[in-house]
Formats: C-alpha cells, sequence, structure tokens
C-alpha cells in the first residue's frame, strides 16, 4: 500500500509541479537567466577583447621595436661608412701632401746640386786659371832670373810658391 | 565534439550504475530487520490503541517519511504529534471543489465534511464513516501536501536567489562576480559550457539554456533541502515520482518538438539499414523515444528516494535494537550514526550528481534532436 502510493504518481503533486515550475520558469527566464546568461556573455566578450587588444599592442611594440633597431642598424652603418670615407679623404690628402713636398724637396735639391755643380765648375775653372797663371808667372820668373843652380831654383820655387796664395782665387 | 565532457559523463553515468547495486546491498539488510520490526509491531498491535503505539515499526516510518503527507510532521507520534498543518484542496466532479485545513483530519482519525484520510490517502466516506469506493473516484485531490510546500520553497529560493543574483550582475557590469553570485557563477558556465553546449552544440544551445538551468538547480536545491532532517526540509521531493515524471515530460515534450527532420527520419526509417532490418529497428527507436524520459524519472527518484531509505534506516536501526535492550541502542547509535553522517557526504555529491546527471541527459537528447548529421546524408547518397 504505501510501495504503491511510492511509484504511484499522485496527480496534485503533477498538478503543482508543472503549475509552480511553468510559473518559475517564466518568472526565472525572464528575470534572472537572461540577465545573467547576457552579463556573463558581455564580460567574455569584453575579456576576449582585452586580451586580443593587448596581443595587437604587444605586437605593435615589437613592430615598432624592431623598426627602431632597423633605424639604429641603418644609422650605425651611415656613420661607419662616414668614419670609412673621411678616413680614406685624409689619407689621401696626407698622401697627397707627402707627394707634394717630396717633390718640391726633390726640385730644391736638384736645384742645389745643380747650384753645387756650378759653383764647383766655376771654382775649378778658376783654379785652373789661376794654376795657369801662376805656372806662367813660375815659368816667366823662372826664366827671368836666369837660374843658376839647383838650390837657387828651389828657393825660387819656393818663394813663388808662398807668393802664390792659393786661397786666394 | 569534445571527447572530454563525453568520458566525463560516461564515467558519471558507470559511477552512478555501480553506486546503485552499493545501495542496494547496503539496504538489504538493514530492510530485514525493519520488516522483522513491522511484523514484530504488526502482531503485537494487531488491535492496537494509541496508547500501545510506543511500538517501533521502522518499515512504516521509513516508509512515512519518503512518501508524501497531507500536513508537514514535525516531531512526536499519534495524537500528540506536532504537526504543520497544510490546506486540503478538494475538487470533486459531484460536490465542486473544497478546501480546509488538513488539521481537521487528527491524522486520519477523523472524517470531514464527507473526506476521510485513509493511509495517505484522501478517500470519500459516507455518513456511517464507511469508504465510499464510487465517491473516491470523483475525487481530485490538489491538496498542498508536504511535498508541494516544500517544492512551492524551493521554487521561491530559486527566484529570490538568482533574482538576486541577476541585479547583482546589473549592479556590477563587467565587474568580478561578488558573494552568492560567486558561488553561482561556476555552477551557471558549468551547465552552460558542460552541459548546454558540449550536448547540444555551441550555435543552438542558447535556446535551452534556461530550462536547463531551471532543472538544474530546482532538482540540486531540492536535493539538498531534502537532506536537512527536520522542517524545512525532509520532504522526499526530488524522490518523488510524481515530480520526476513531470521533469521528464518536459525534456520528452522539448525533444519532441525540436526534433528536426534528420531526428524523425532517424527514427523511423534509419538511414543506410536495410528495409527488413526497419521492421525490427523502427519499434526499437519508437520505444527508446519514451523509454529516455522514462530512464530520467526512474534514475532521479530511485536514486534519491534510495538515500531517503538507507538514512532512514540507520537511524530506525537504533531503536529497533533499542527495543531489545537500551545498551544496544547506544551501541548500535554510534554505528549508525557513523553511517549516516558517511552517506548524508555521500548524498551531497548525489545531489549534485544527480541533477548535473538528469540536465546533462536532457540536454544529450535535445542535442540529438537538433543534430544535423552529415555522415549519414553521405550515405543517403
Amino acid at each position: 500500500m504505501f510501495l504503491a502510493s511510492l511509484v504511484e504518481p499522485a496527480f496534485g503533486l503533477i498538478f503543482w509541479m508543472t503549475l509552480s515550475f511553468g510559473i518559475v520558469f517564466f518568472l526565472l527566464a525572464k528575470f534572472a537567466w537572461k540577465p545573467i546568461l547576457n552579463s556573463l556573455r558581455e564580460r567574455e566578450k569584453s575579456i576576449e577583447d582585452a586580451i586580443s587588444e593587448a596581443r595587437k599592442a604587444r605586437e605593435e611594440m615589437a613592430g615598432l621595436k624592431a623598426s627602431n633597431e632597423e633605424l639604429m642598424r641603418q644609422a650605425r652603418a651611415e656613420r661607419e661608412l662616414l668614419l670609412k670615407d673621411a678616413r680614406d679623404i685624409r689619407d689621401k690628402e696626407i698622401a697627397e701632401a707627402k707627394t707634394k713636398a717630396k717633390a718640391e724637396a726633390d726640385a730644391l735639391l736638384g736645384r742645389a746640386r745643380e747650384d753645387i755643380r756650378n759653383e764647383k765648375n766655376a771654382a775649378i775653372t778658376e783654379v785652373k786659371n789661376q794654376v795657369a797663371e801662376l805656372s806662367v808667372q813660375i815659368a816667366e820668373r823662372i826664366l827671368k832670373e836666369k837660374l843658376g843652380d839647383a838650390a837657387a831654383q828651389k828657393a825660387l820655387v819656393d818663394k813663388v810658391m808662398n807668393e802664390a796664395d792659393l786661397r786666394r782665387s | 565534439m569534445a571527447l572530454k565532457p563525453l568520458l566525463r559523463a560516461t564515467f558519471l553515468l558507470a559511477g552512478t550504475l555501480l553506486l546503485a547495486p552499493l545501495f542496494a546491498q547496503q539496504e538489504e539488510p538493514h530492510e530485514a530487520p525493519a520488516a522483522e520490526a513491522h511484523a514484530v509491531a504488526a502482531a503485537h498491535d494487531e488491535h492496537g490503541t494509541e496508547g500501545e503505539a510506543k511500538k517501533f515499526d521502522a518499515g512504516k516510518l521509513i516508509m512515512e517519511h519518503i512518501a508524501d503527507e497531507h500536513g508537514w510532521h514535525i516531531a512526536g507520534e499519534g495524537h500528540g504529534s506536532i504537526v504543520l498543518p497544510l490546506p486540503v484542496i478538494i475538487y470533486d466532479t459531484q460536490r465542486g471543489l473544497s478546501l480546509f485545513s488538513s488539521s481537521r483530519f487528527d491524522h486520519g482519525h477523523a472524517a470531514y465534511d464527507g473526506y476521510k484520510l485513509e493511509e495517505g490517502r484522501i478517500v470519500a466516506v459516507d455518513a456511517s464513516g464507511a469508504i465510499d469506493e464510487a465517491a473516491t473516484a470523483n475525487i481530485w485531490d490538489l491538496s498542498i501536501t508536504k511535498n508541494v510546500a516544500s517544492l512551492m520553497l524551493v521554487m521561491v529560493i530559486l527566484l529570490v536567489m538568482f533574482i538576486g543574483v541577476a541585479r547583482a550582475y546589473a549592479r556590477r557590469p563587467g565587474q568580478a562576480p561578488k558573494g552568492l553570485q560567486s558561488l553561482m557563477e561556476p555552477i551557471i558556465l558549468f551547465v552552460r559550457d558542460d552541459v548546454a553546449k558540449s550536448a547540444i552544440g555551441a550555435h543552438k544551445y542558447a535556446r535551452f539554456m534556461p530550462y536547463l538551468l531551471t532543472v538544474f538547480f530546482l532538482i540540486f536545491f531540492a536535493n539538498l533541502l531534502g537532506l536537512i532532517p527536520f522542517i524545512p526540509g525532509g520532504a522526499n521531493v526530488t524522490g518523488n515520482i510524481a515530480i520526476t515524471l513531470t521533469l521528464a515530460m518536459i525534456t520528452f515534450l522539448i525533444v519532441t518538438f525540436n526534433g528536426n527532420k534528420h531526428y524523425w527520419h532517424h527514427i523511423f526509417a534509419m538511414p543506410g539499414v536495410p528495409a527488413w532490418v526497419l521492421i525490427i529497428l523502427t519499434p526499437v527507436e519508437v520505444l527508446g523515444m519514451f523509454l529516455k524520459p522514462f530512464v530520467l524519472m526512474i534514475r532521479l527518484f530511485a536514486n534519491i528516494t534510495a538515500g531517503h531509505i538507507i538514512a532512514l534506516s540507520f537511524f530506525s536501526l537504533i531503536f529497533v535494537f533499542g527495543a531489545t535492550s537500551a545498551a544496544a541502542g547506544y551501541g548500535v547509535s554510534v554505528v549508525s550514526l557513523a553511517f549516516t553522517v558517511f552517506m548524508t557526504f555521500l548524498e551531497l555529491l548525489v545531489a549534485f550528481i544527480q541533477a548535473y546527471v538528469f540536465t546533462f541527459l536532457s540536454a544529450m537528447y535535445i542535442g540529438a534532436a537538433l543534430e544535423e548529421n552529415h555522415e549519414h546524408k553521405e550515405s543517403l547518397v
């Protein structure tokens, strides 16, 4: 009897269950589930948006950093190039200056040598002339004194030689 | 479909099936003494008056607690018992509507207005007090019984709680949940993501969310309220077949009215099956259509009722032994209490699992009714 009442659905309970479930379902669906599910969805969407935005920002930052590095690299390369150019120019100028200085020095030296040679030649010519003149004078004196003996000749030669001032040109 | 939720569901179902014989095994040895006690008590109480009703009848006690009743029993027995009277509403096809307090029946001892309470059932009586079966057939009992009152309490709790939670969402849009809201949100998300989305599919689940959430929380709260041994708990709402029948019927109606062409095609002419097999298969499929909600109804009813029976059996044991000797009663009470505490923890788990299983299977059936199966379309061509 009790067992039968346990598995036999009571009509009253089905009636009240259907009625109350219907009312509560309607009220909950309208005033609870709809706003709750909507807010949950909105919040999830806003979180998702925030995450994707953050990712985008991070990617942008990474891009910016990469482009900065590229710029730096370019600048560094340019500086290297400029420095190299400057060094080349300097080296070239130094080399040119050296060459020019050397050429000038050579030219000066050449001219000096020329002068020296000329002077030397002139001196030699002078000496030759003087020697010749002396020789002539000596010969003249010797011939004039009528040279008697060897000693006299020697003394004569010495005398002439002493008179002849070789240093005076 | 995702594999994980399916596996989880399979595990839960297997667990439920494995637990069932465990319940049965635990039940039997305690049912036996209970039945014995019943027999003994019955022998003593053959012509028992209220004064002699001190004899303990475990079977009767358990059944009375599990069954529905007119009036909410609080404490005591017989005439001295404290009962919260509840309204009796009777619609008689001959006499029309009558409404009075259940206290008028005086625990089944008095007739009122031609009606009497006989073993929990309202019957019509004639002037001499004999039961009039013909008049009883005209009665539609719409009384607010203990289960109806408890059900309404659950409904009120649901309304207050979730409209409150919805307000919290409106008050703090886009912010982290707080208080009750944060307690309920994971469960709502669980029903949405692991039940509705996985069983119905991410595109169509939204339409069924209100139903699934309502059913889940109704069963869950009713189960929990049933675990409280005294008023306002103690009613066996979800362990009552009328309640589970109504819920299963709603699921059945939703499935049937939402079934698409493919679903019906699957039932009446399973694609890719030879015609002679269909003669066998179609009746099986049609039977299955009704069997699914039937199983939903039985599973919830049996699980919750079994839990109540076990807890009460353990307590009855104390008094069965106490009847033989007081010392035995006290001795057994320690063991009984320990077992009941363990069972109550298990029942807390069962309260959630059964709510989950009912909701998940409902969602699965709805999902099956909405499914557009591409494999079978290929086999059709």
